[in-house]
């Protein structure tokens, strides 16, 4: 409550959330795209890439107005994209390596350019290293209108062309074939998620940025199997996460914005990989763990089966033990009494099991089956 | 080349075409003209560049040399009249989308930029996967349809650019009985309706039986021709050299 209550009437806070919140949606729509792109990567080269163009830019005009920042940090953060992948287009060096060398080239000078303007005793240039970090308090109103105005060409954008990037995305080759420039096409959707990195530096950091254009995409997969709410839902994901960690780090002196806003974010990916419906890591495991259960079943009824039908009669009940010879290393009686809750097998004698009617009709119906295709006993026995 | 030739009237025309990747020629003074109302097989070994052909023809790959003609102009002129149908391994499938709306993207290229597919679009696209047997799967994700349903979703939305020729590209890879009868059925209709089908083909066997032209190629266009007279043991030797053997025993 007292949260939300700082959100209505601490100005610092509103703002700080606002800002956030724009920053997580405009990451988090184009995260979509980066994530089925498979250039979730990128957005860590344009990131590292924008610092020097920070610092440059104020070496330029000596003071830090958001406006000029964002332009250089866009200018290198652009370069960089653009000079990854020309080297990965020209010559033989794979696109990691590229990667690789742009980022710690632009960051190294990024950071070389900052000591050096620390030392020059301009007492306007403090703060400026929270550029690395990220400092949501630094937000002022200006700032946050700034930003969502460029948000929202930004977002204007990708509805205009949305069925231009998704077919891009989704299969260039036959984009190009039936008359679209992939290139222009590339180069537009790269830029809007420069200005995505853009908008969120100085909050999140250089460092961290790049998670925004990551995880909200990989989490959104994870809940449906359309474009549009994928995008809806990244954008979602991305807000939540920027509101909730701009909001902590600001109410707790000395936390870096950045590092709050990417934990709270990861917290979403790790929730979404972990139990989202389908996808949901937690629900594979089960449906395999019923799955495994379901085999053993099959295998303890297929050989019940078979015994009786030594004796000529399905229905012919069968030691425990012999059952156990049969499959050997198997919990055979665990197996036993889950089928007769089922109803498929009954204790006939003390300690001794028969199939029920039912449970033939069972067995020979999955006998069945695995003669029309399905896994022969051979895959049903390494199964379990 | 002779000049006089009407090339205005033949669907595809290939000049002296040559294709490098780096120092090595994948396509070698490739020349081939296709007739109206074929339904063509284009054959030959592994990196025998009948994948880059295609992707030739629709400008996908610049040439070092030689030109392709389409009617007579550009493919970028008479683009509208050419569909393509890529690999079915060059997607990634896990693509967050259903059957309808992939062949949906057929129209994207008459709608241009920017305009959004309508009620009309929606109509085309799933009378294309009506035809390719595919319609009770309209609303599945593309995942969860198996190879050769996939293979006829990416042959519908060739369907639903409504073009006068079609670029496929190795369409019967890994696909069931059921897909490959009904791909074959959908071409030979193309066929009747007098447009021109062109097919990266890997099965010799079923070359007479599904074709009636053939391209014979080896980075050189080794013959081409209707396949009473091309699909010859001189022919496939000449293309596949030893290997050859192995077909005709």
């Amino acid at each position: 409550m007292d949260i939300l209550n700082l959100i209505f009437t601490d100005y610092t806070i509103r703002t700080v959330a606002l800002g956030a919140a724009v920053i997580g949606m405009v990451s988090g729509v184009l995260s979509a795209y980066a994530v089925l792109r498979k250039q979730s990567l990128m957005g860590d080269v344009m990131s590292h890439a924008a610092l020097p163009g920070v610092v440059i830019a104020f070496i330029l005009i000596g003071v830090k107005a958001p406006l000029p920042l964002m332009l250089g940090a866009a200018i290198a953060g652009w370069l960089g994209t653009l000079l990854m992948m020309t080297i990965t287009s020209q010559t033989r060096i794979k696109e990691d390596s590229a990667m690789g060398i742009v980022l710690a080239v632009f960051f190294g000078l990024g950071v070389a350019l900052l000591s050096w303007v620390q030392r020059q005793g301009n007492a306007n240039q403090s703060g400026l290293d929270k550029f690395i970090f990220g400092r949501a308090a630094a937000l002022v109103e200006g700032e946050v209108v700034l930003m969502s105005l460029m948000g929202l060409v930004v977002l204007l954008l990708v509805l205009l062309f949305w069925k231009e990037f998704k077919l891009l995305t989704f299969d260039r080759e036959y984009a190009a074939a039936i008359g679209f420039n992939t290139r222009t096409l590339d180069v537009l959707l790269t830029t809007l998620i420069v200005v995505a990195v853009v908008i969120g530096l100085e909050t999140v950091g250089v460092v961290l940025m790049s998670a925004m254009i990551v995880a909200p995409g990989v989490a959104a997969r994870q809940w449906t199997d359309r474009l549009g709410r994928m995008v809806a839902l990244s954008g979602l994901f991305g807000m939540l996460a920027g509101v909730a960690g701009a909001l902590i780090s600001s109410l707790e002196r000395g936390l870096p914005t950045g590092p709050v806003i990417v934990l709270a974010a990861s917290v979403i990916t790790l929730l979404s990989l972990l139990f989202a419906p389908q996808r949901g890591i937690v629900w594979a495991w089960a449906r395999a763990r019923a799955n495994r259960r379901h085999l053993r079943a099959a295998s303890v009824l297929e050989s019940l089966y078979h015994m009786a039908l030594h004796h000529g009669d399905p229905l012919h009940p069968h030691p425990l033990r012999s059952l156990e010879a049969a499959l050997p290393g198997r919990d055979v009686a665990h197996a036993l009494r889950q089928l007769s809750a089922e109803g498929l097998v009954r204790e006939a004698l003390p300690g001794a099991w028969a199939l029920t009617p039912a449970g033939v009709a069972n067995i020979q119906g999955l006998l069945h089956d695995m003669r029309m295709g399905t896994p022969p006993a051979d895959v049903v026995q390494a199964a379990l | 080349m002779a000049e006089h030739k009407n090339t205005h009237l033949l669907p595809i025309t290939v000049e002296d075409l040559t294709v490098a990747y780096r120092e090595t020629p994948v396509l070698w003074d490739v020349d081939l003209e296709v007739p109206p109302a074929t339904l063509m097989a284009i054959v030959g070994p592994n990196g025998a560049g009948k994948s880059t052909l295609i992707k030739t023809v629709i400008g996908l790959i610049e040439p070092s040399a030689g030109r392709v003609l389409v009617y007579g102009k550009t493919y970028h002129e008479q683009r509208h009249l050419v569909a393509y149908v890529p690999q079915r391994g060059s997607v990634d499938w896990d693509f967050p989308t259903n059957a309808l709306d992939v062949v949906m993207m057929g129209r994207y290229g008459a709608l241009g930029w920017v305009r959004r597919p309508g009620r009309a679009e929606r109509e085309k696209a799933y009378n294309a996967l009506k035809t390719v047997g595919m319609e009770h799967f309209a609303d599945r994700q593309i995942s969860q349809l198996s190879g050769g349903q996939q293979q006829r979703v990416f042959l519908a939305r060739a369907l639903a650019q409504e073009a006068q020729i079609y670029l496929m590209d190795e369409p019967f890879q890994g696909v069931d009985a059921t897909t490959e009868r009904a791909i074959v059925q959908v071409l030979q209709a193309l066929r009747q309706e007098g447009k021109t089908v062109l097919v990266v083909h890997h099965d010799l066997e079923t070359v007479p039986q599904y074709f009636d032209h053939v391209l014979l190629l080896n980075v050189r266009a080794v013959a081409s021709g209707p396949v009473a007279q091309t699909f010859t043991p001189a022919n496939l030797r000449r293309t596949y050299g030893s290997k050859a053997e192995m077909f005709f025993k």
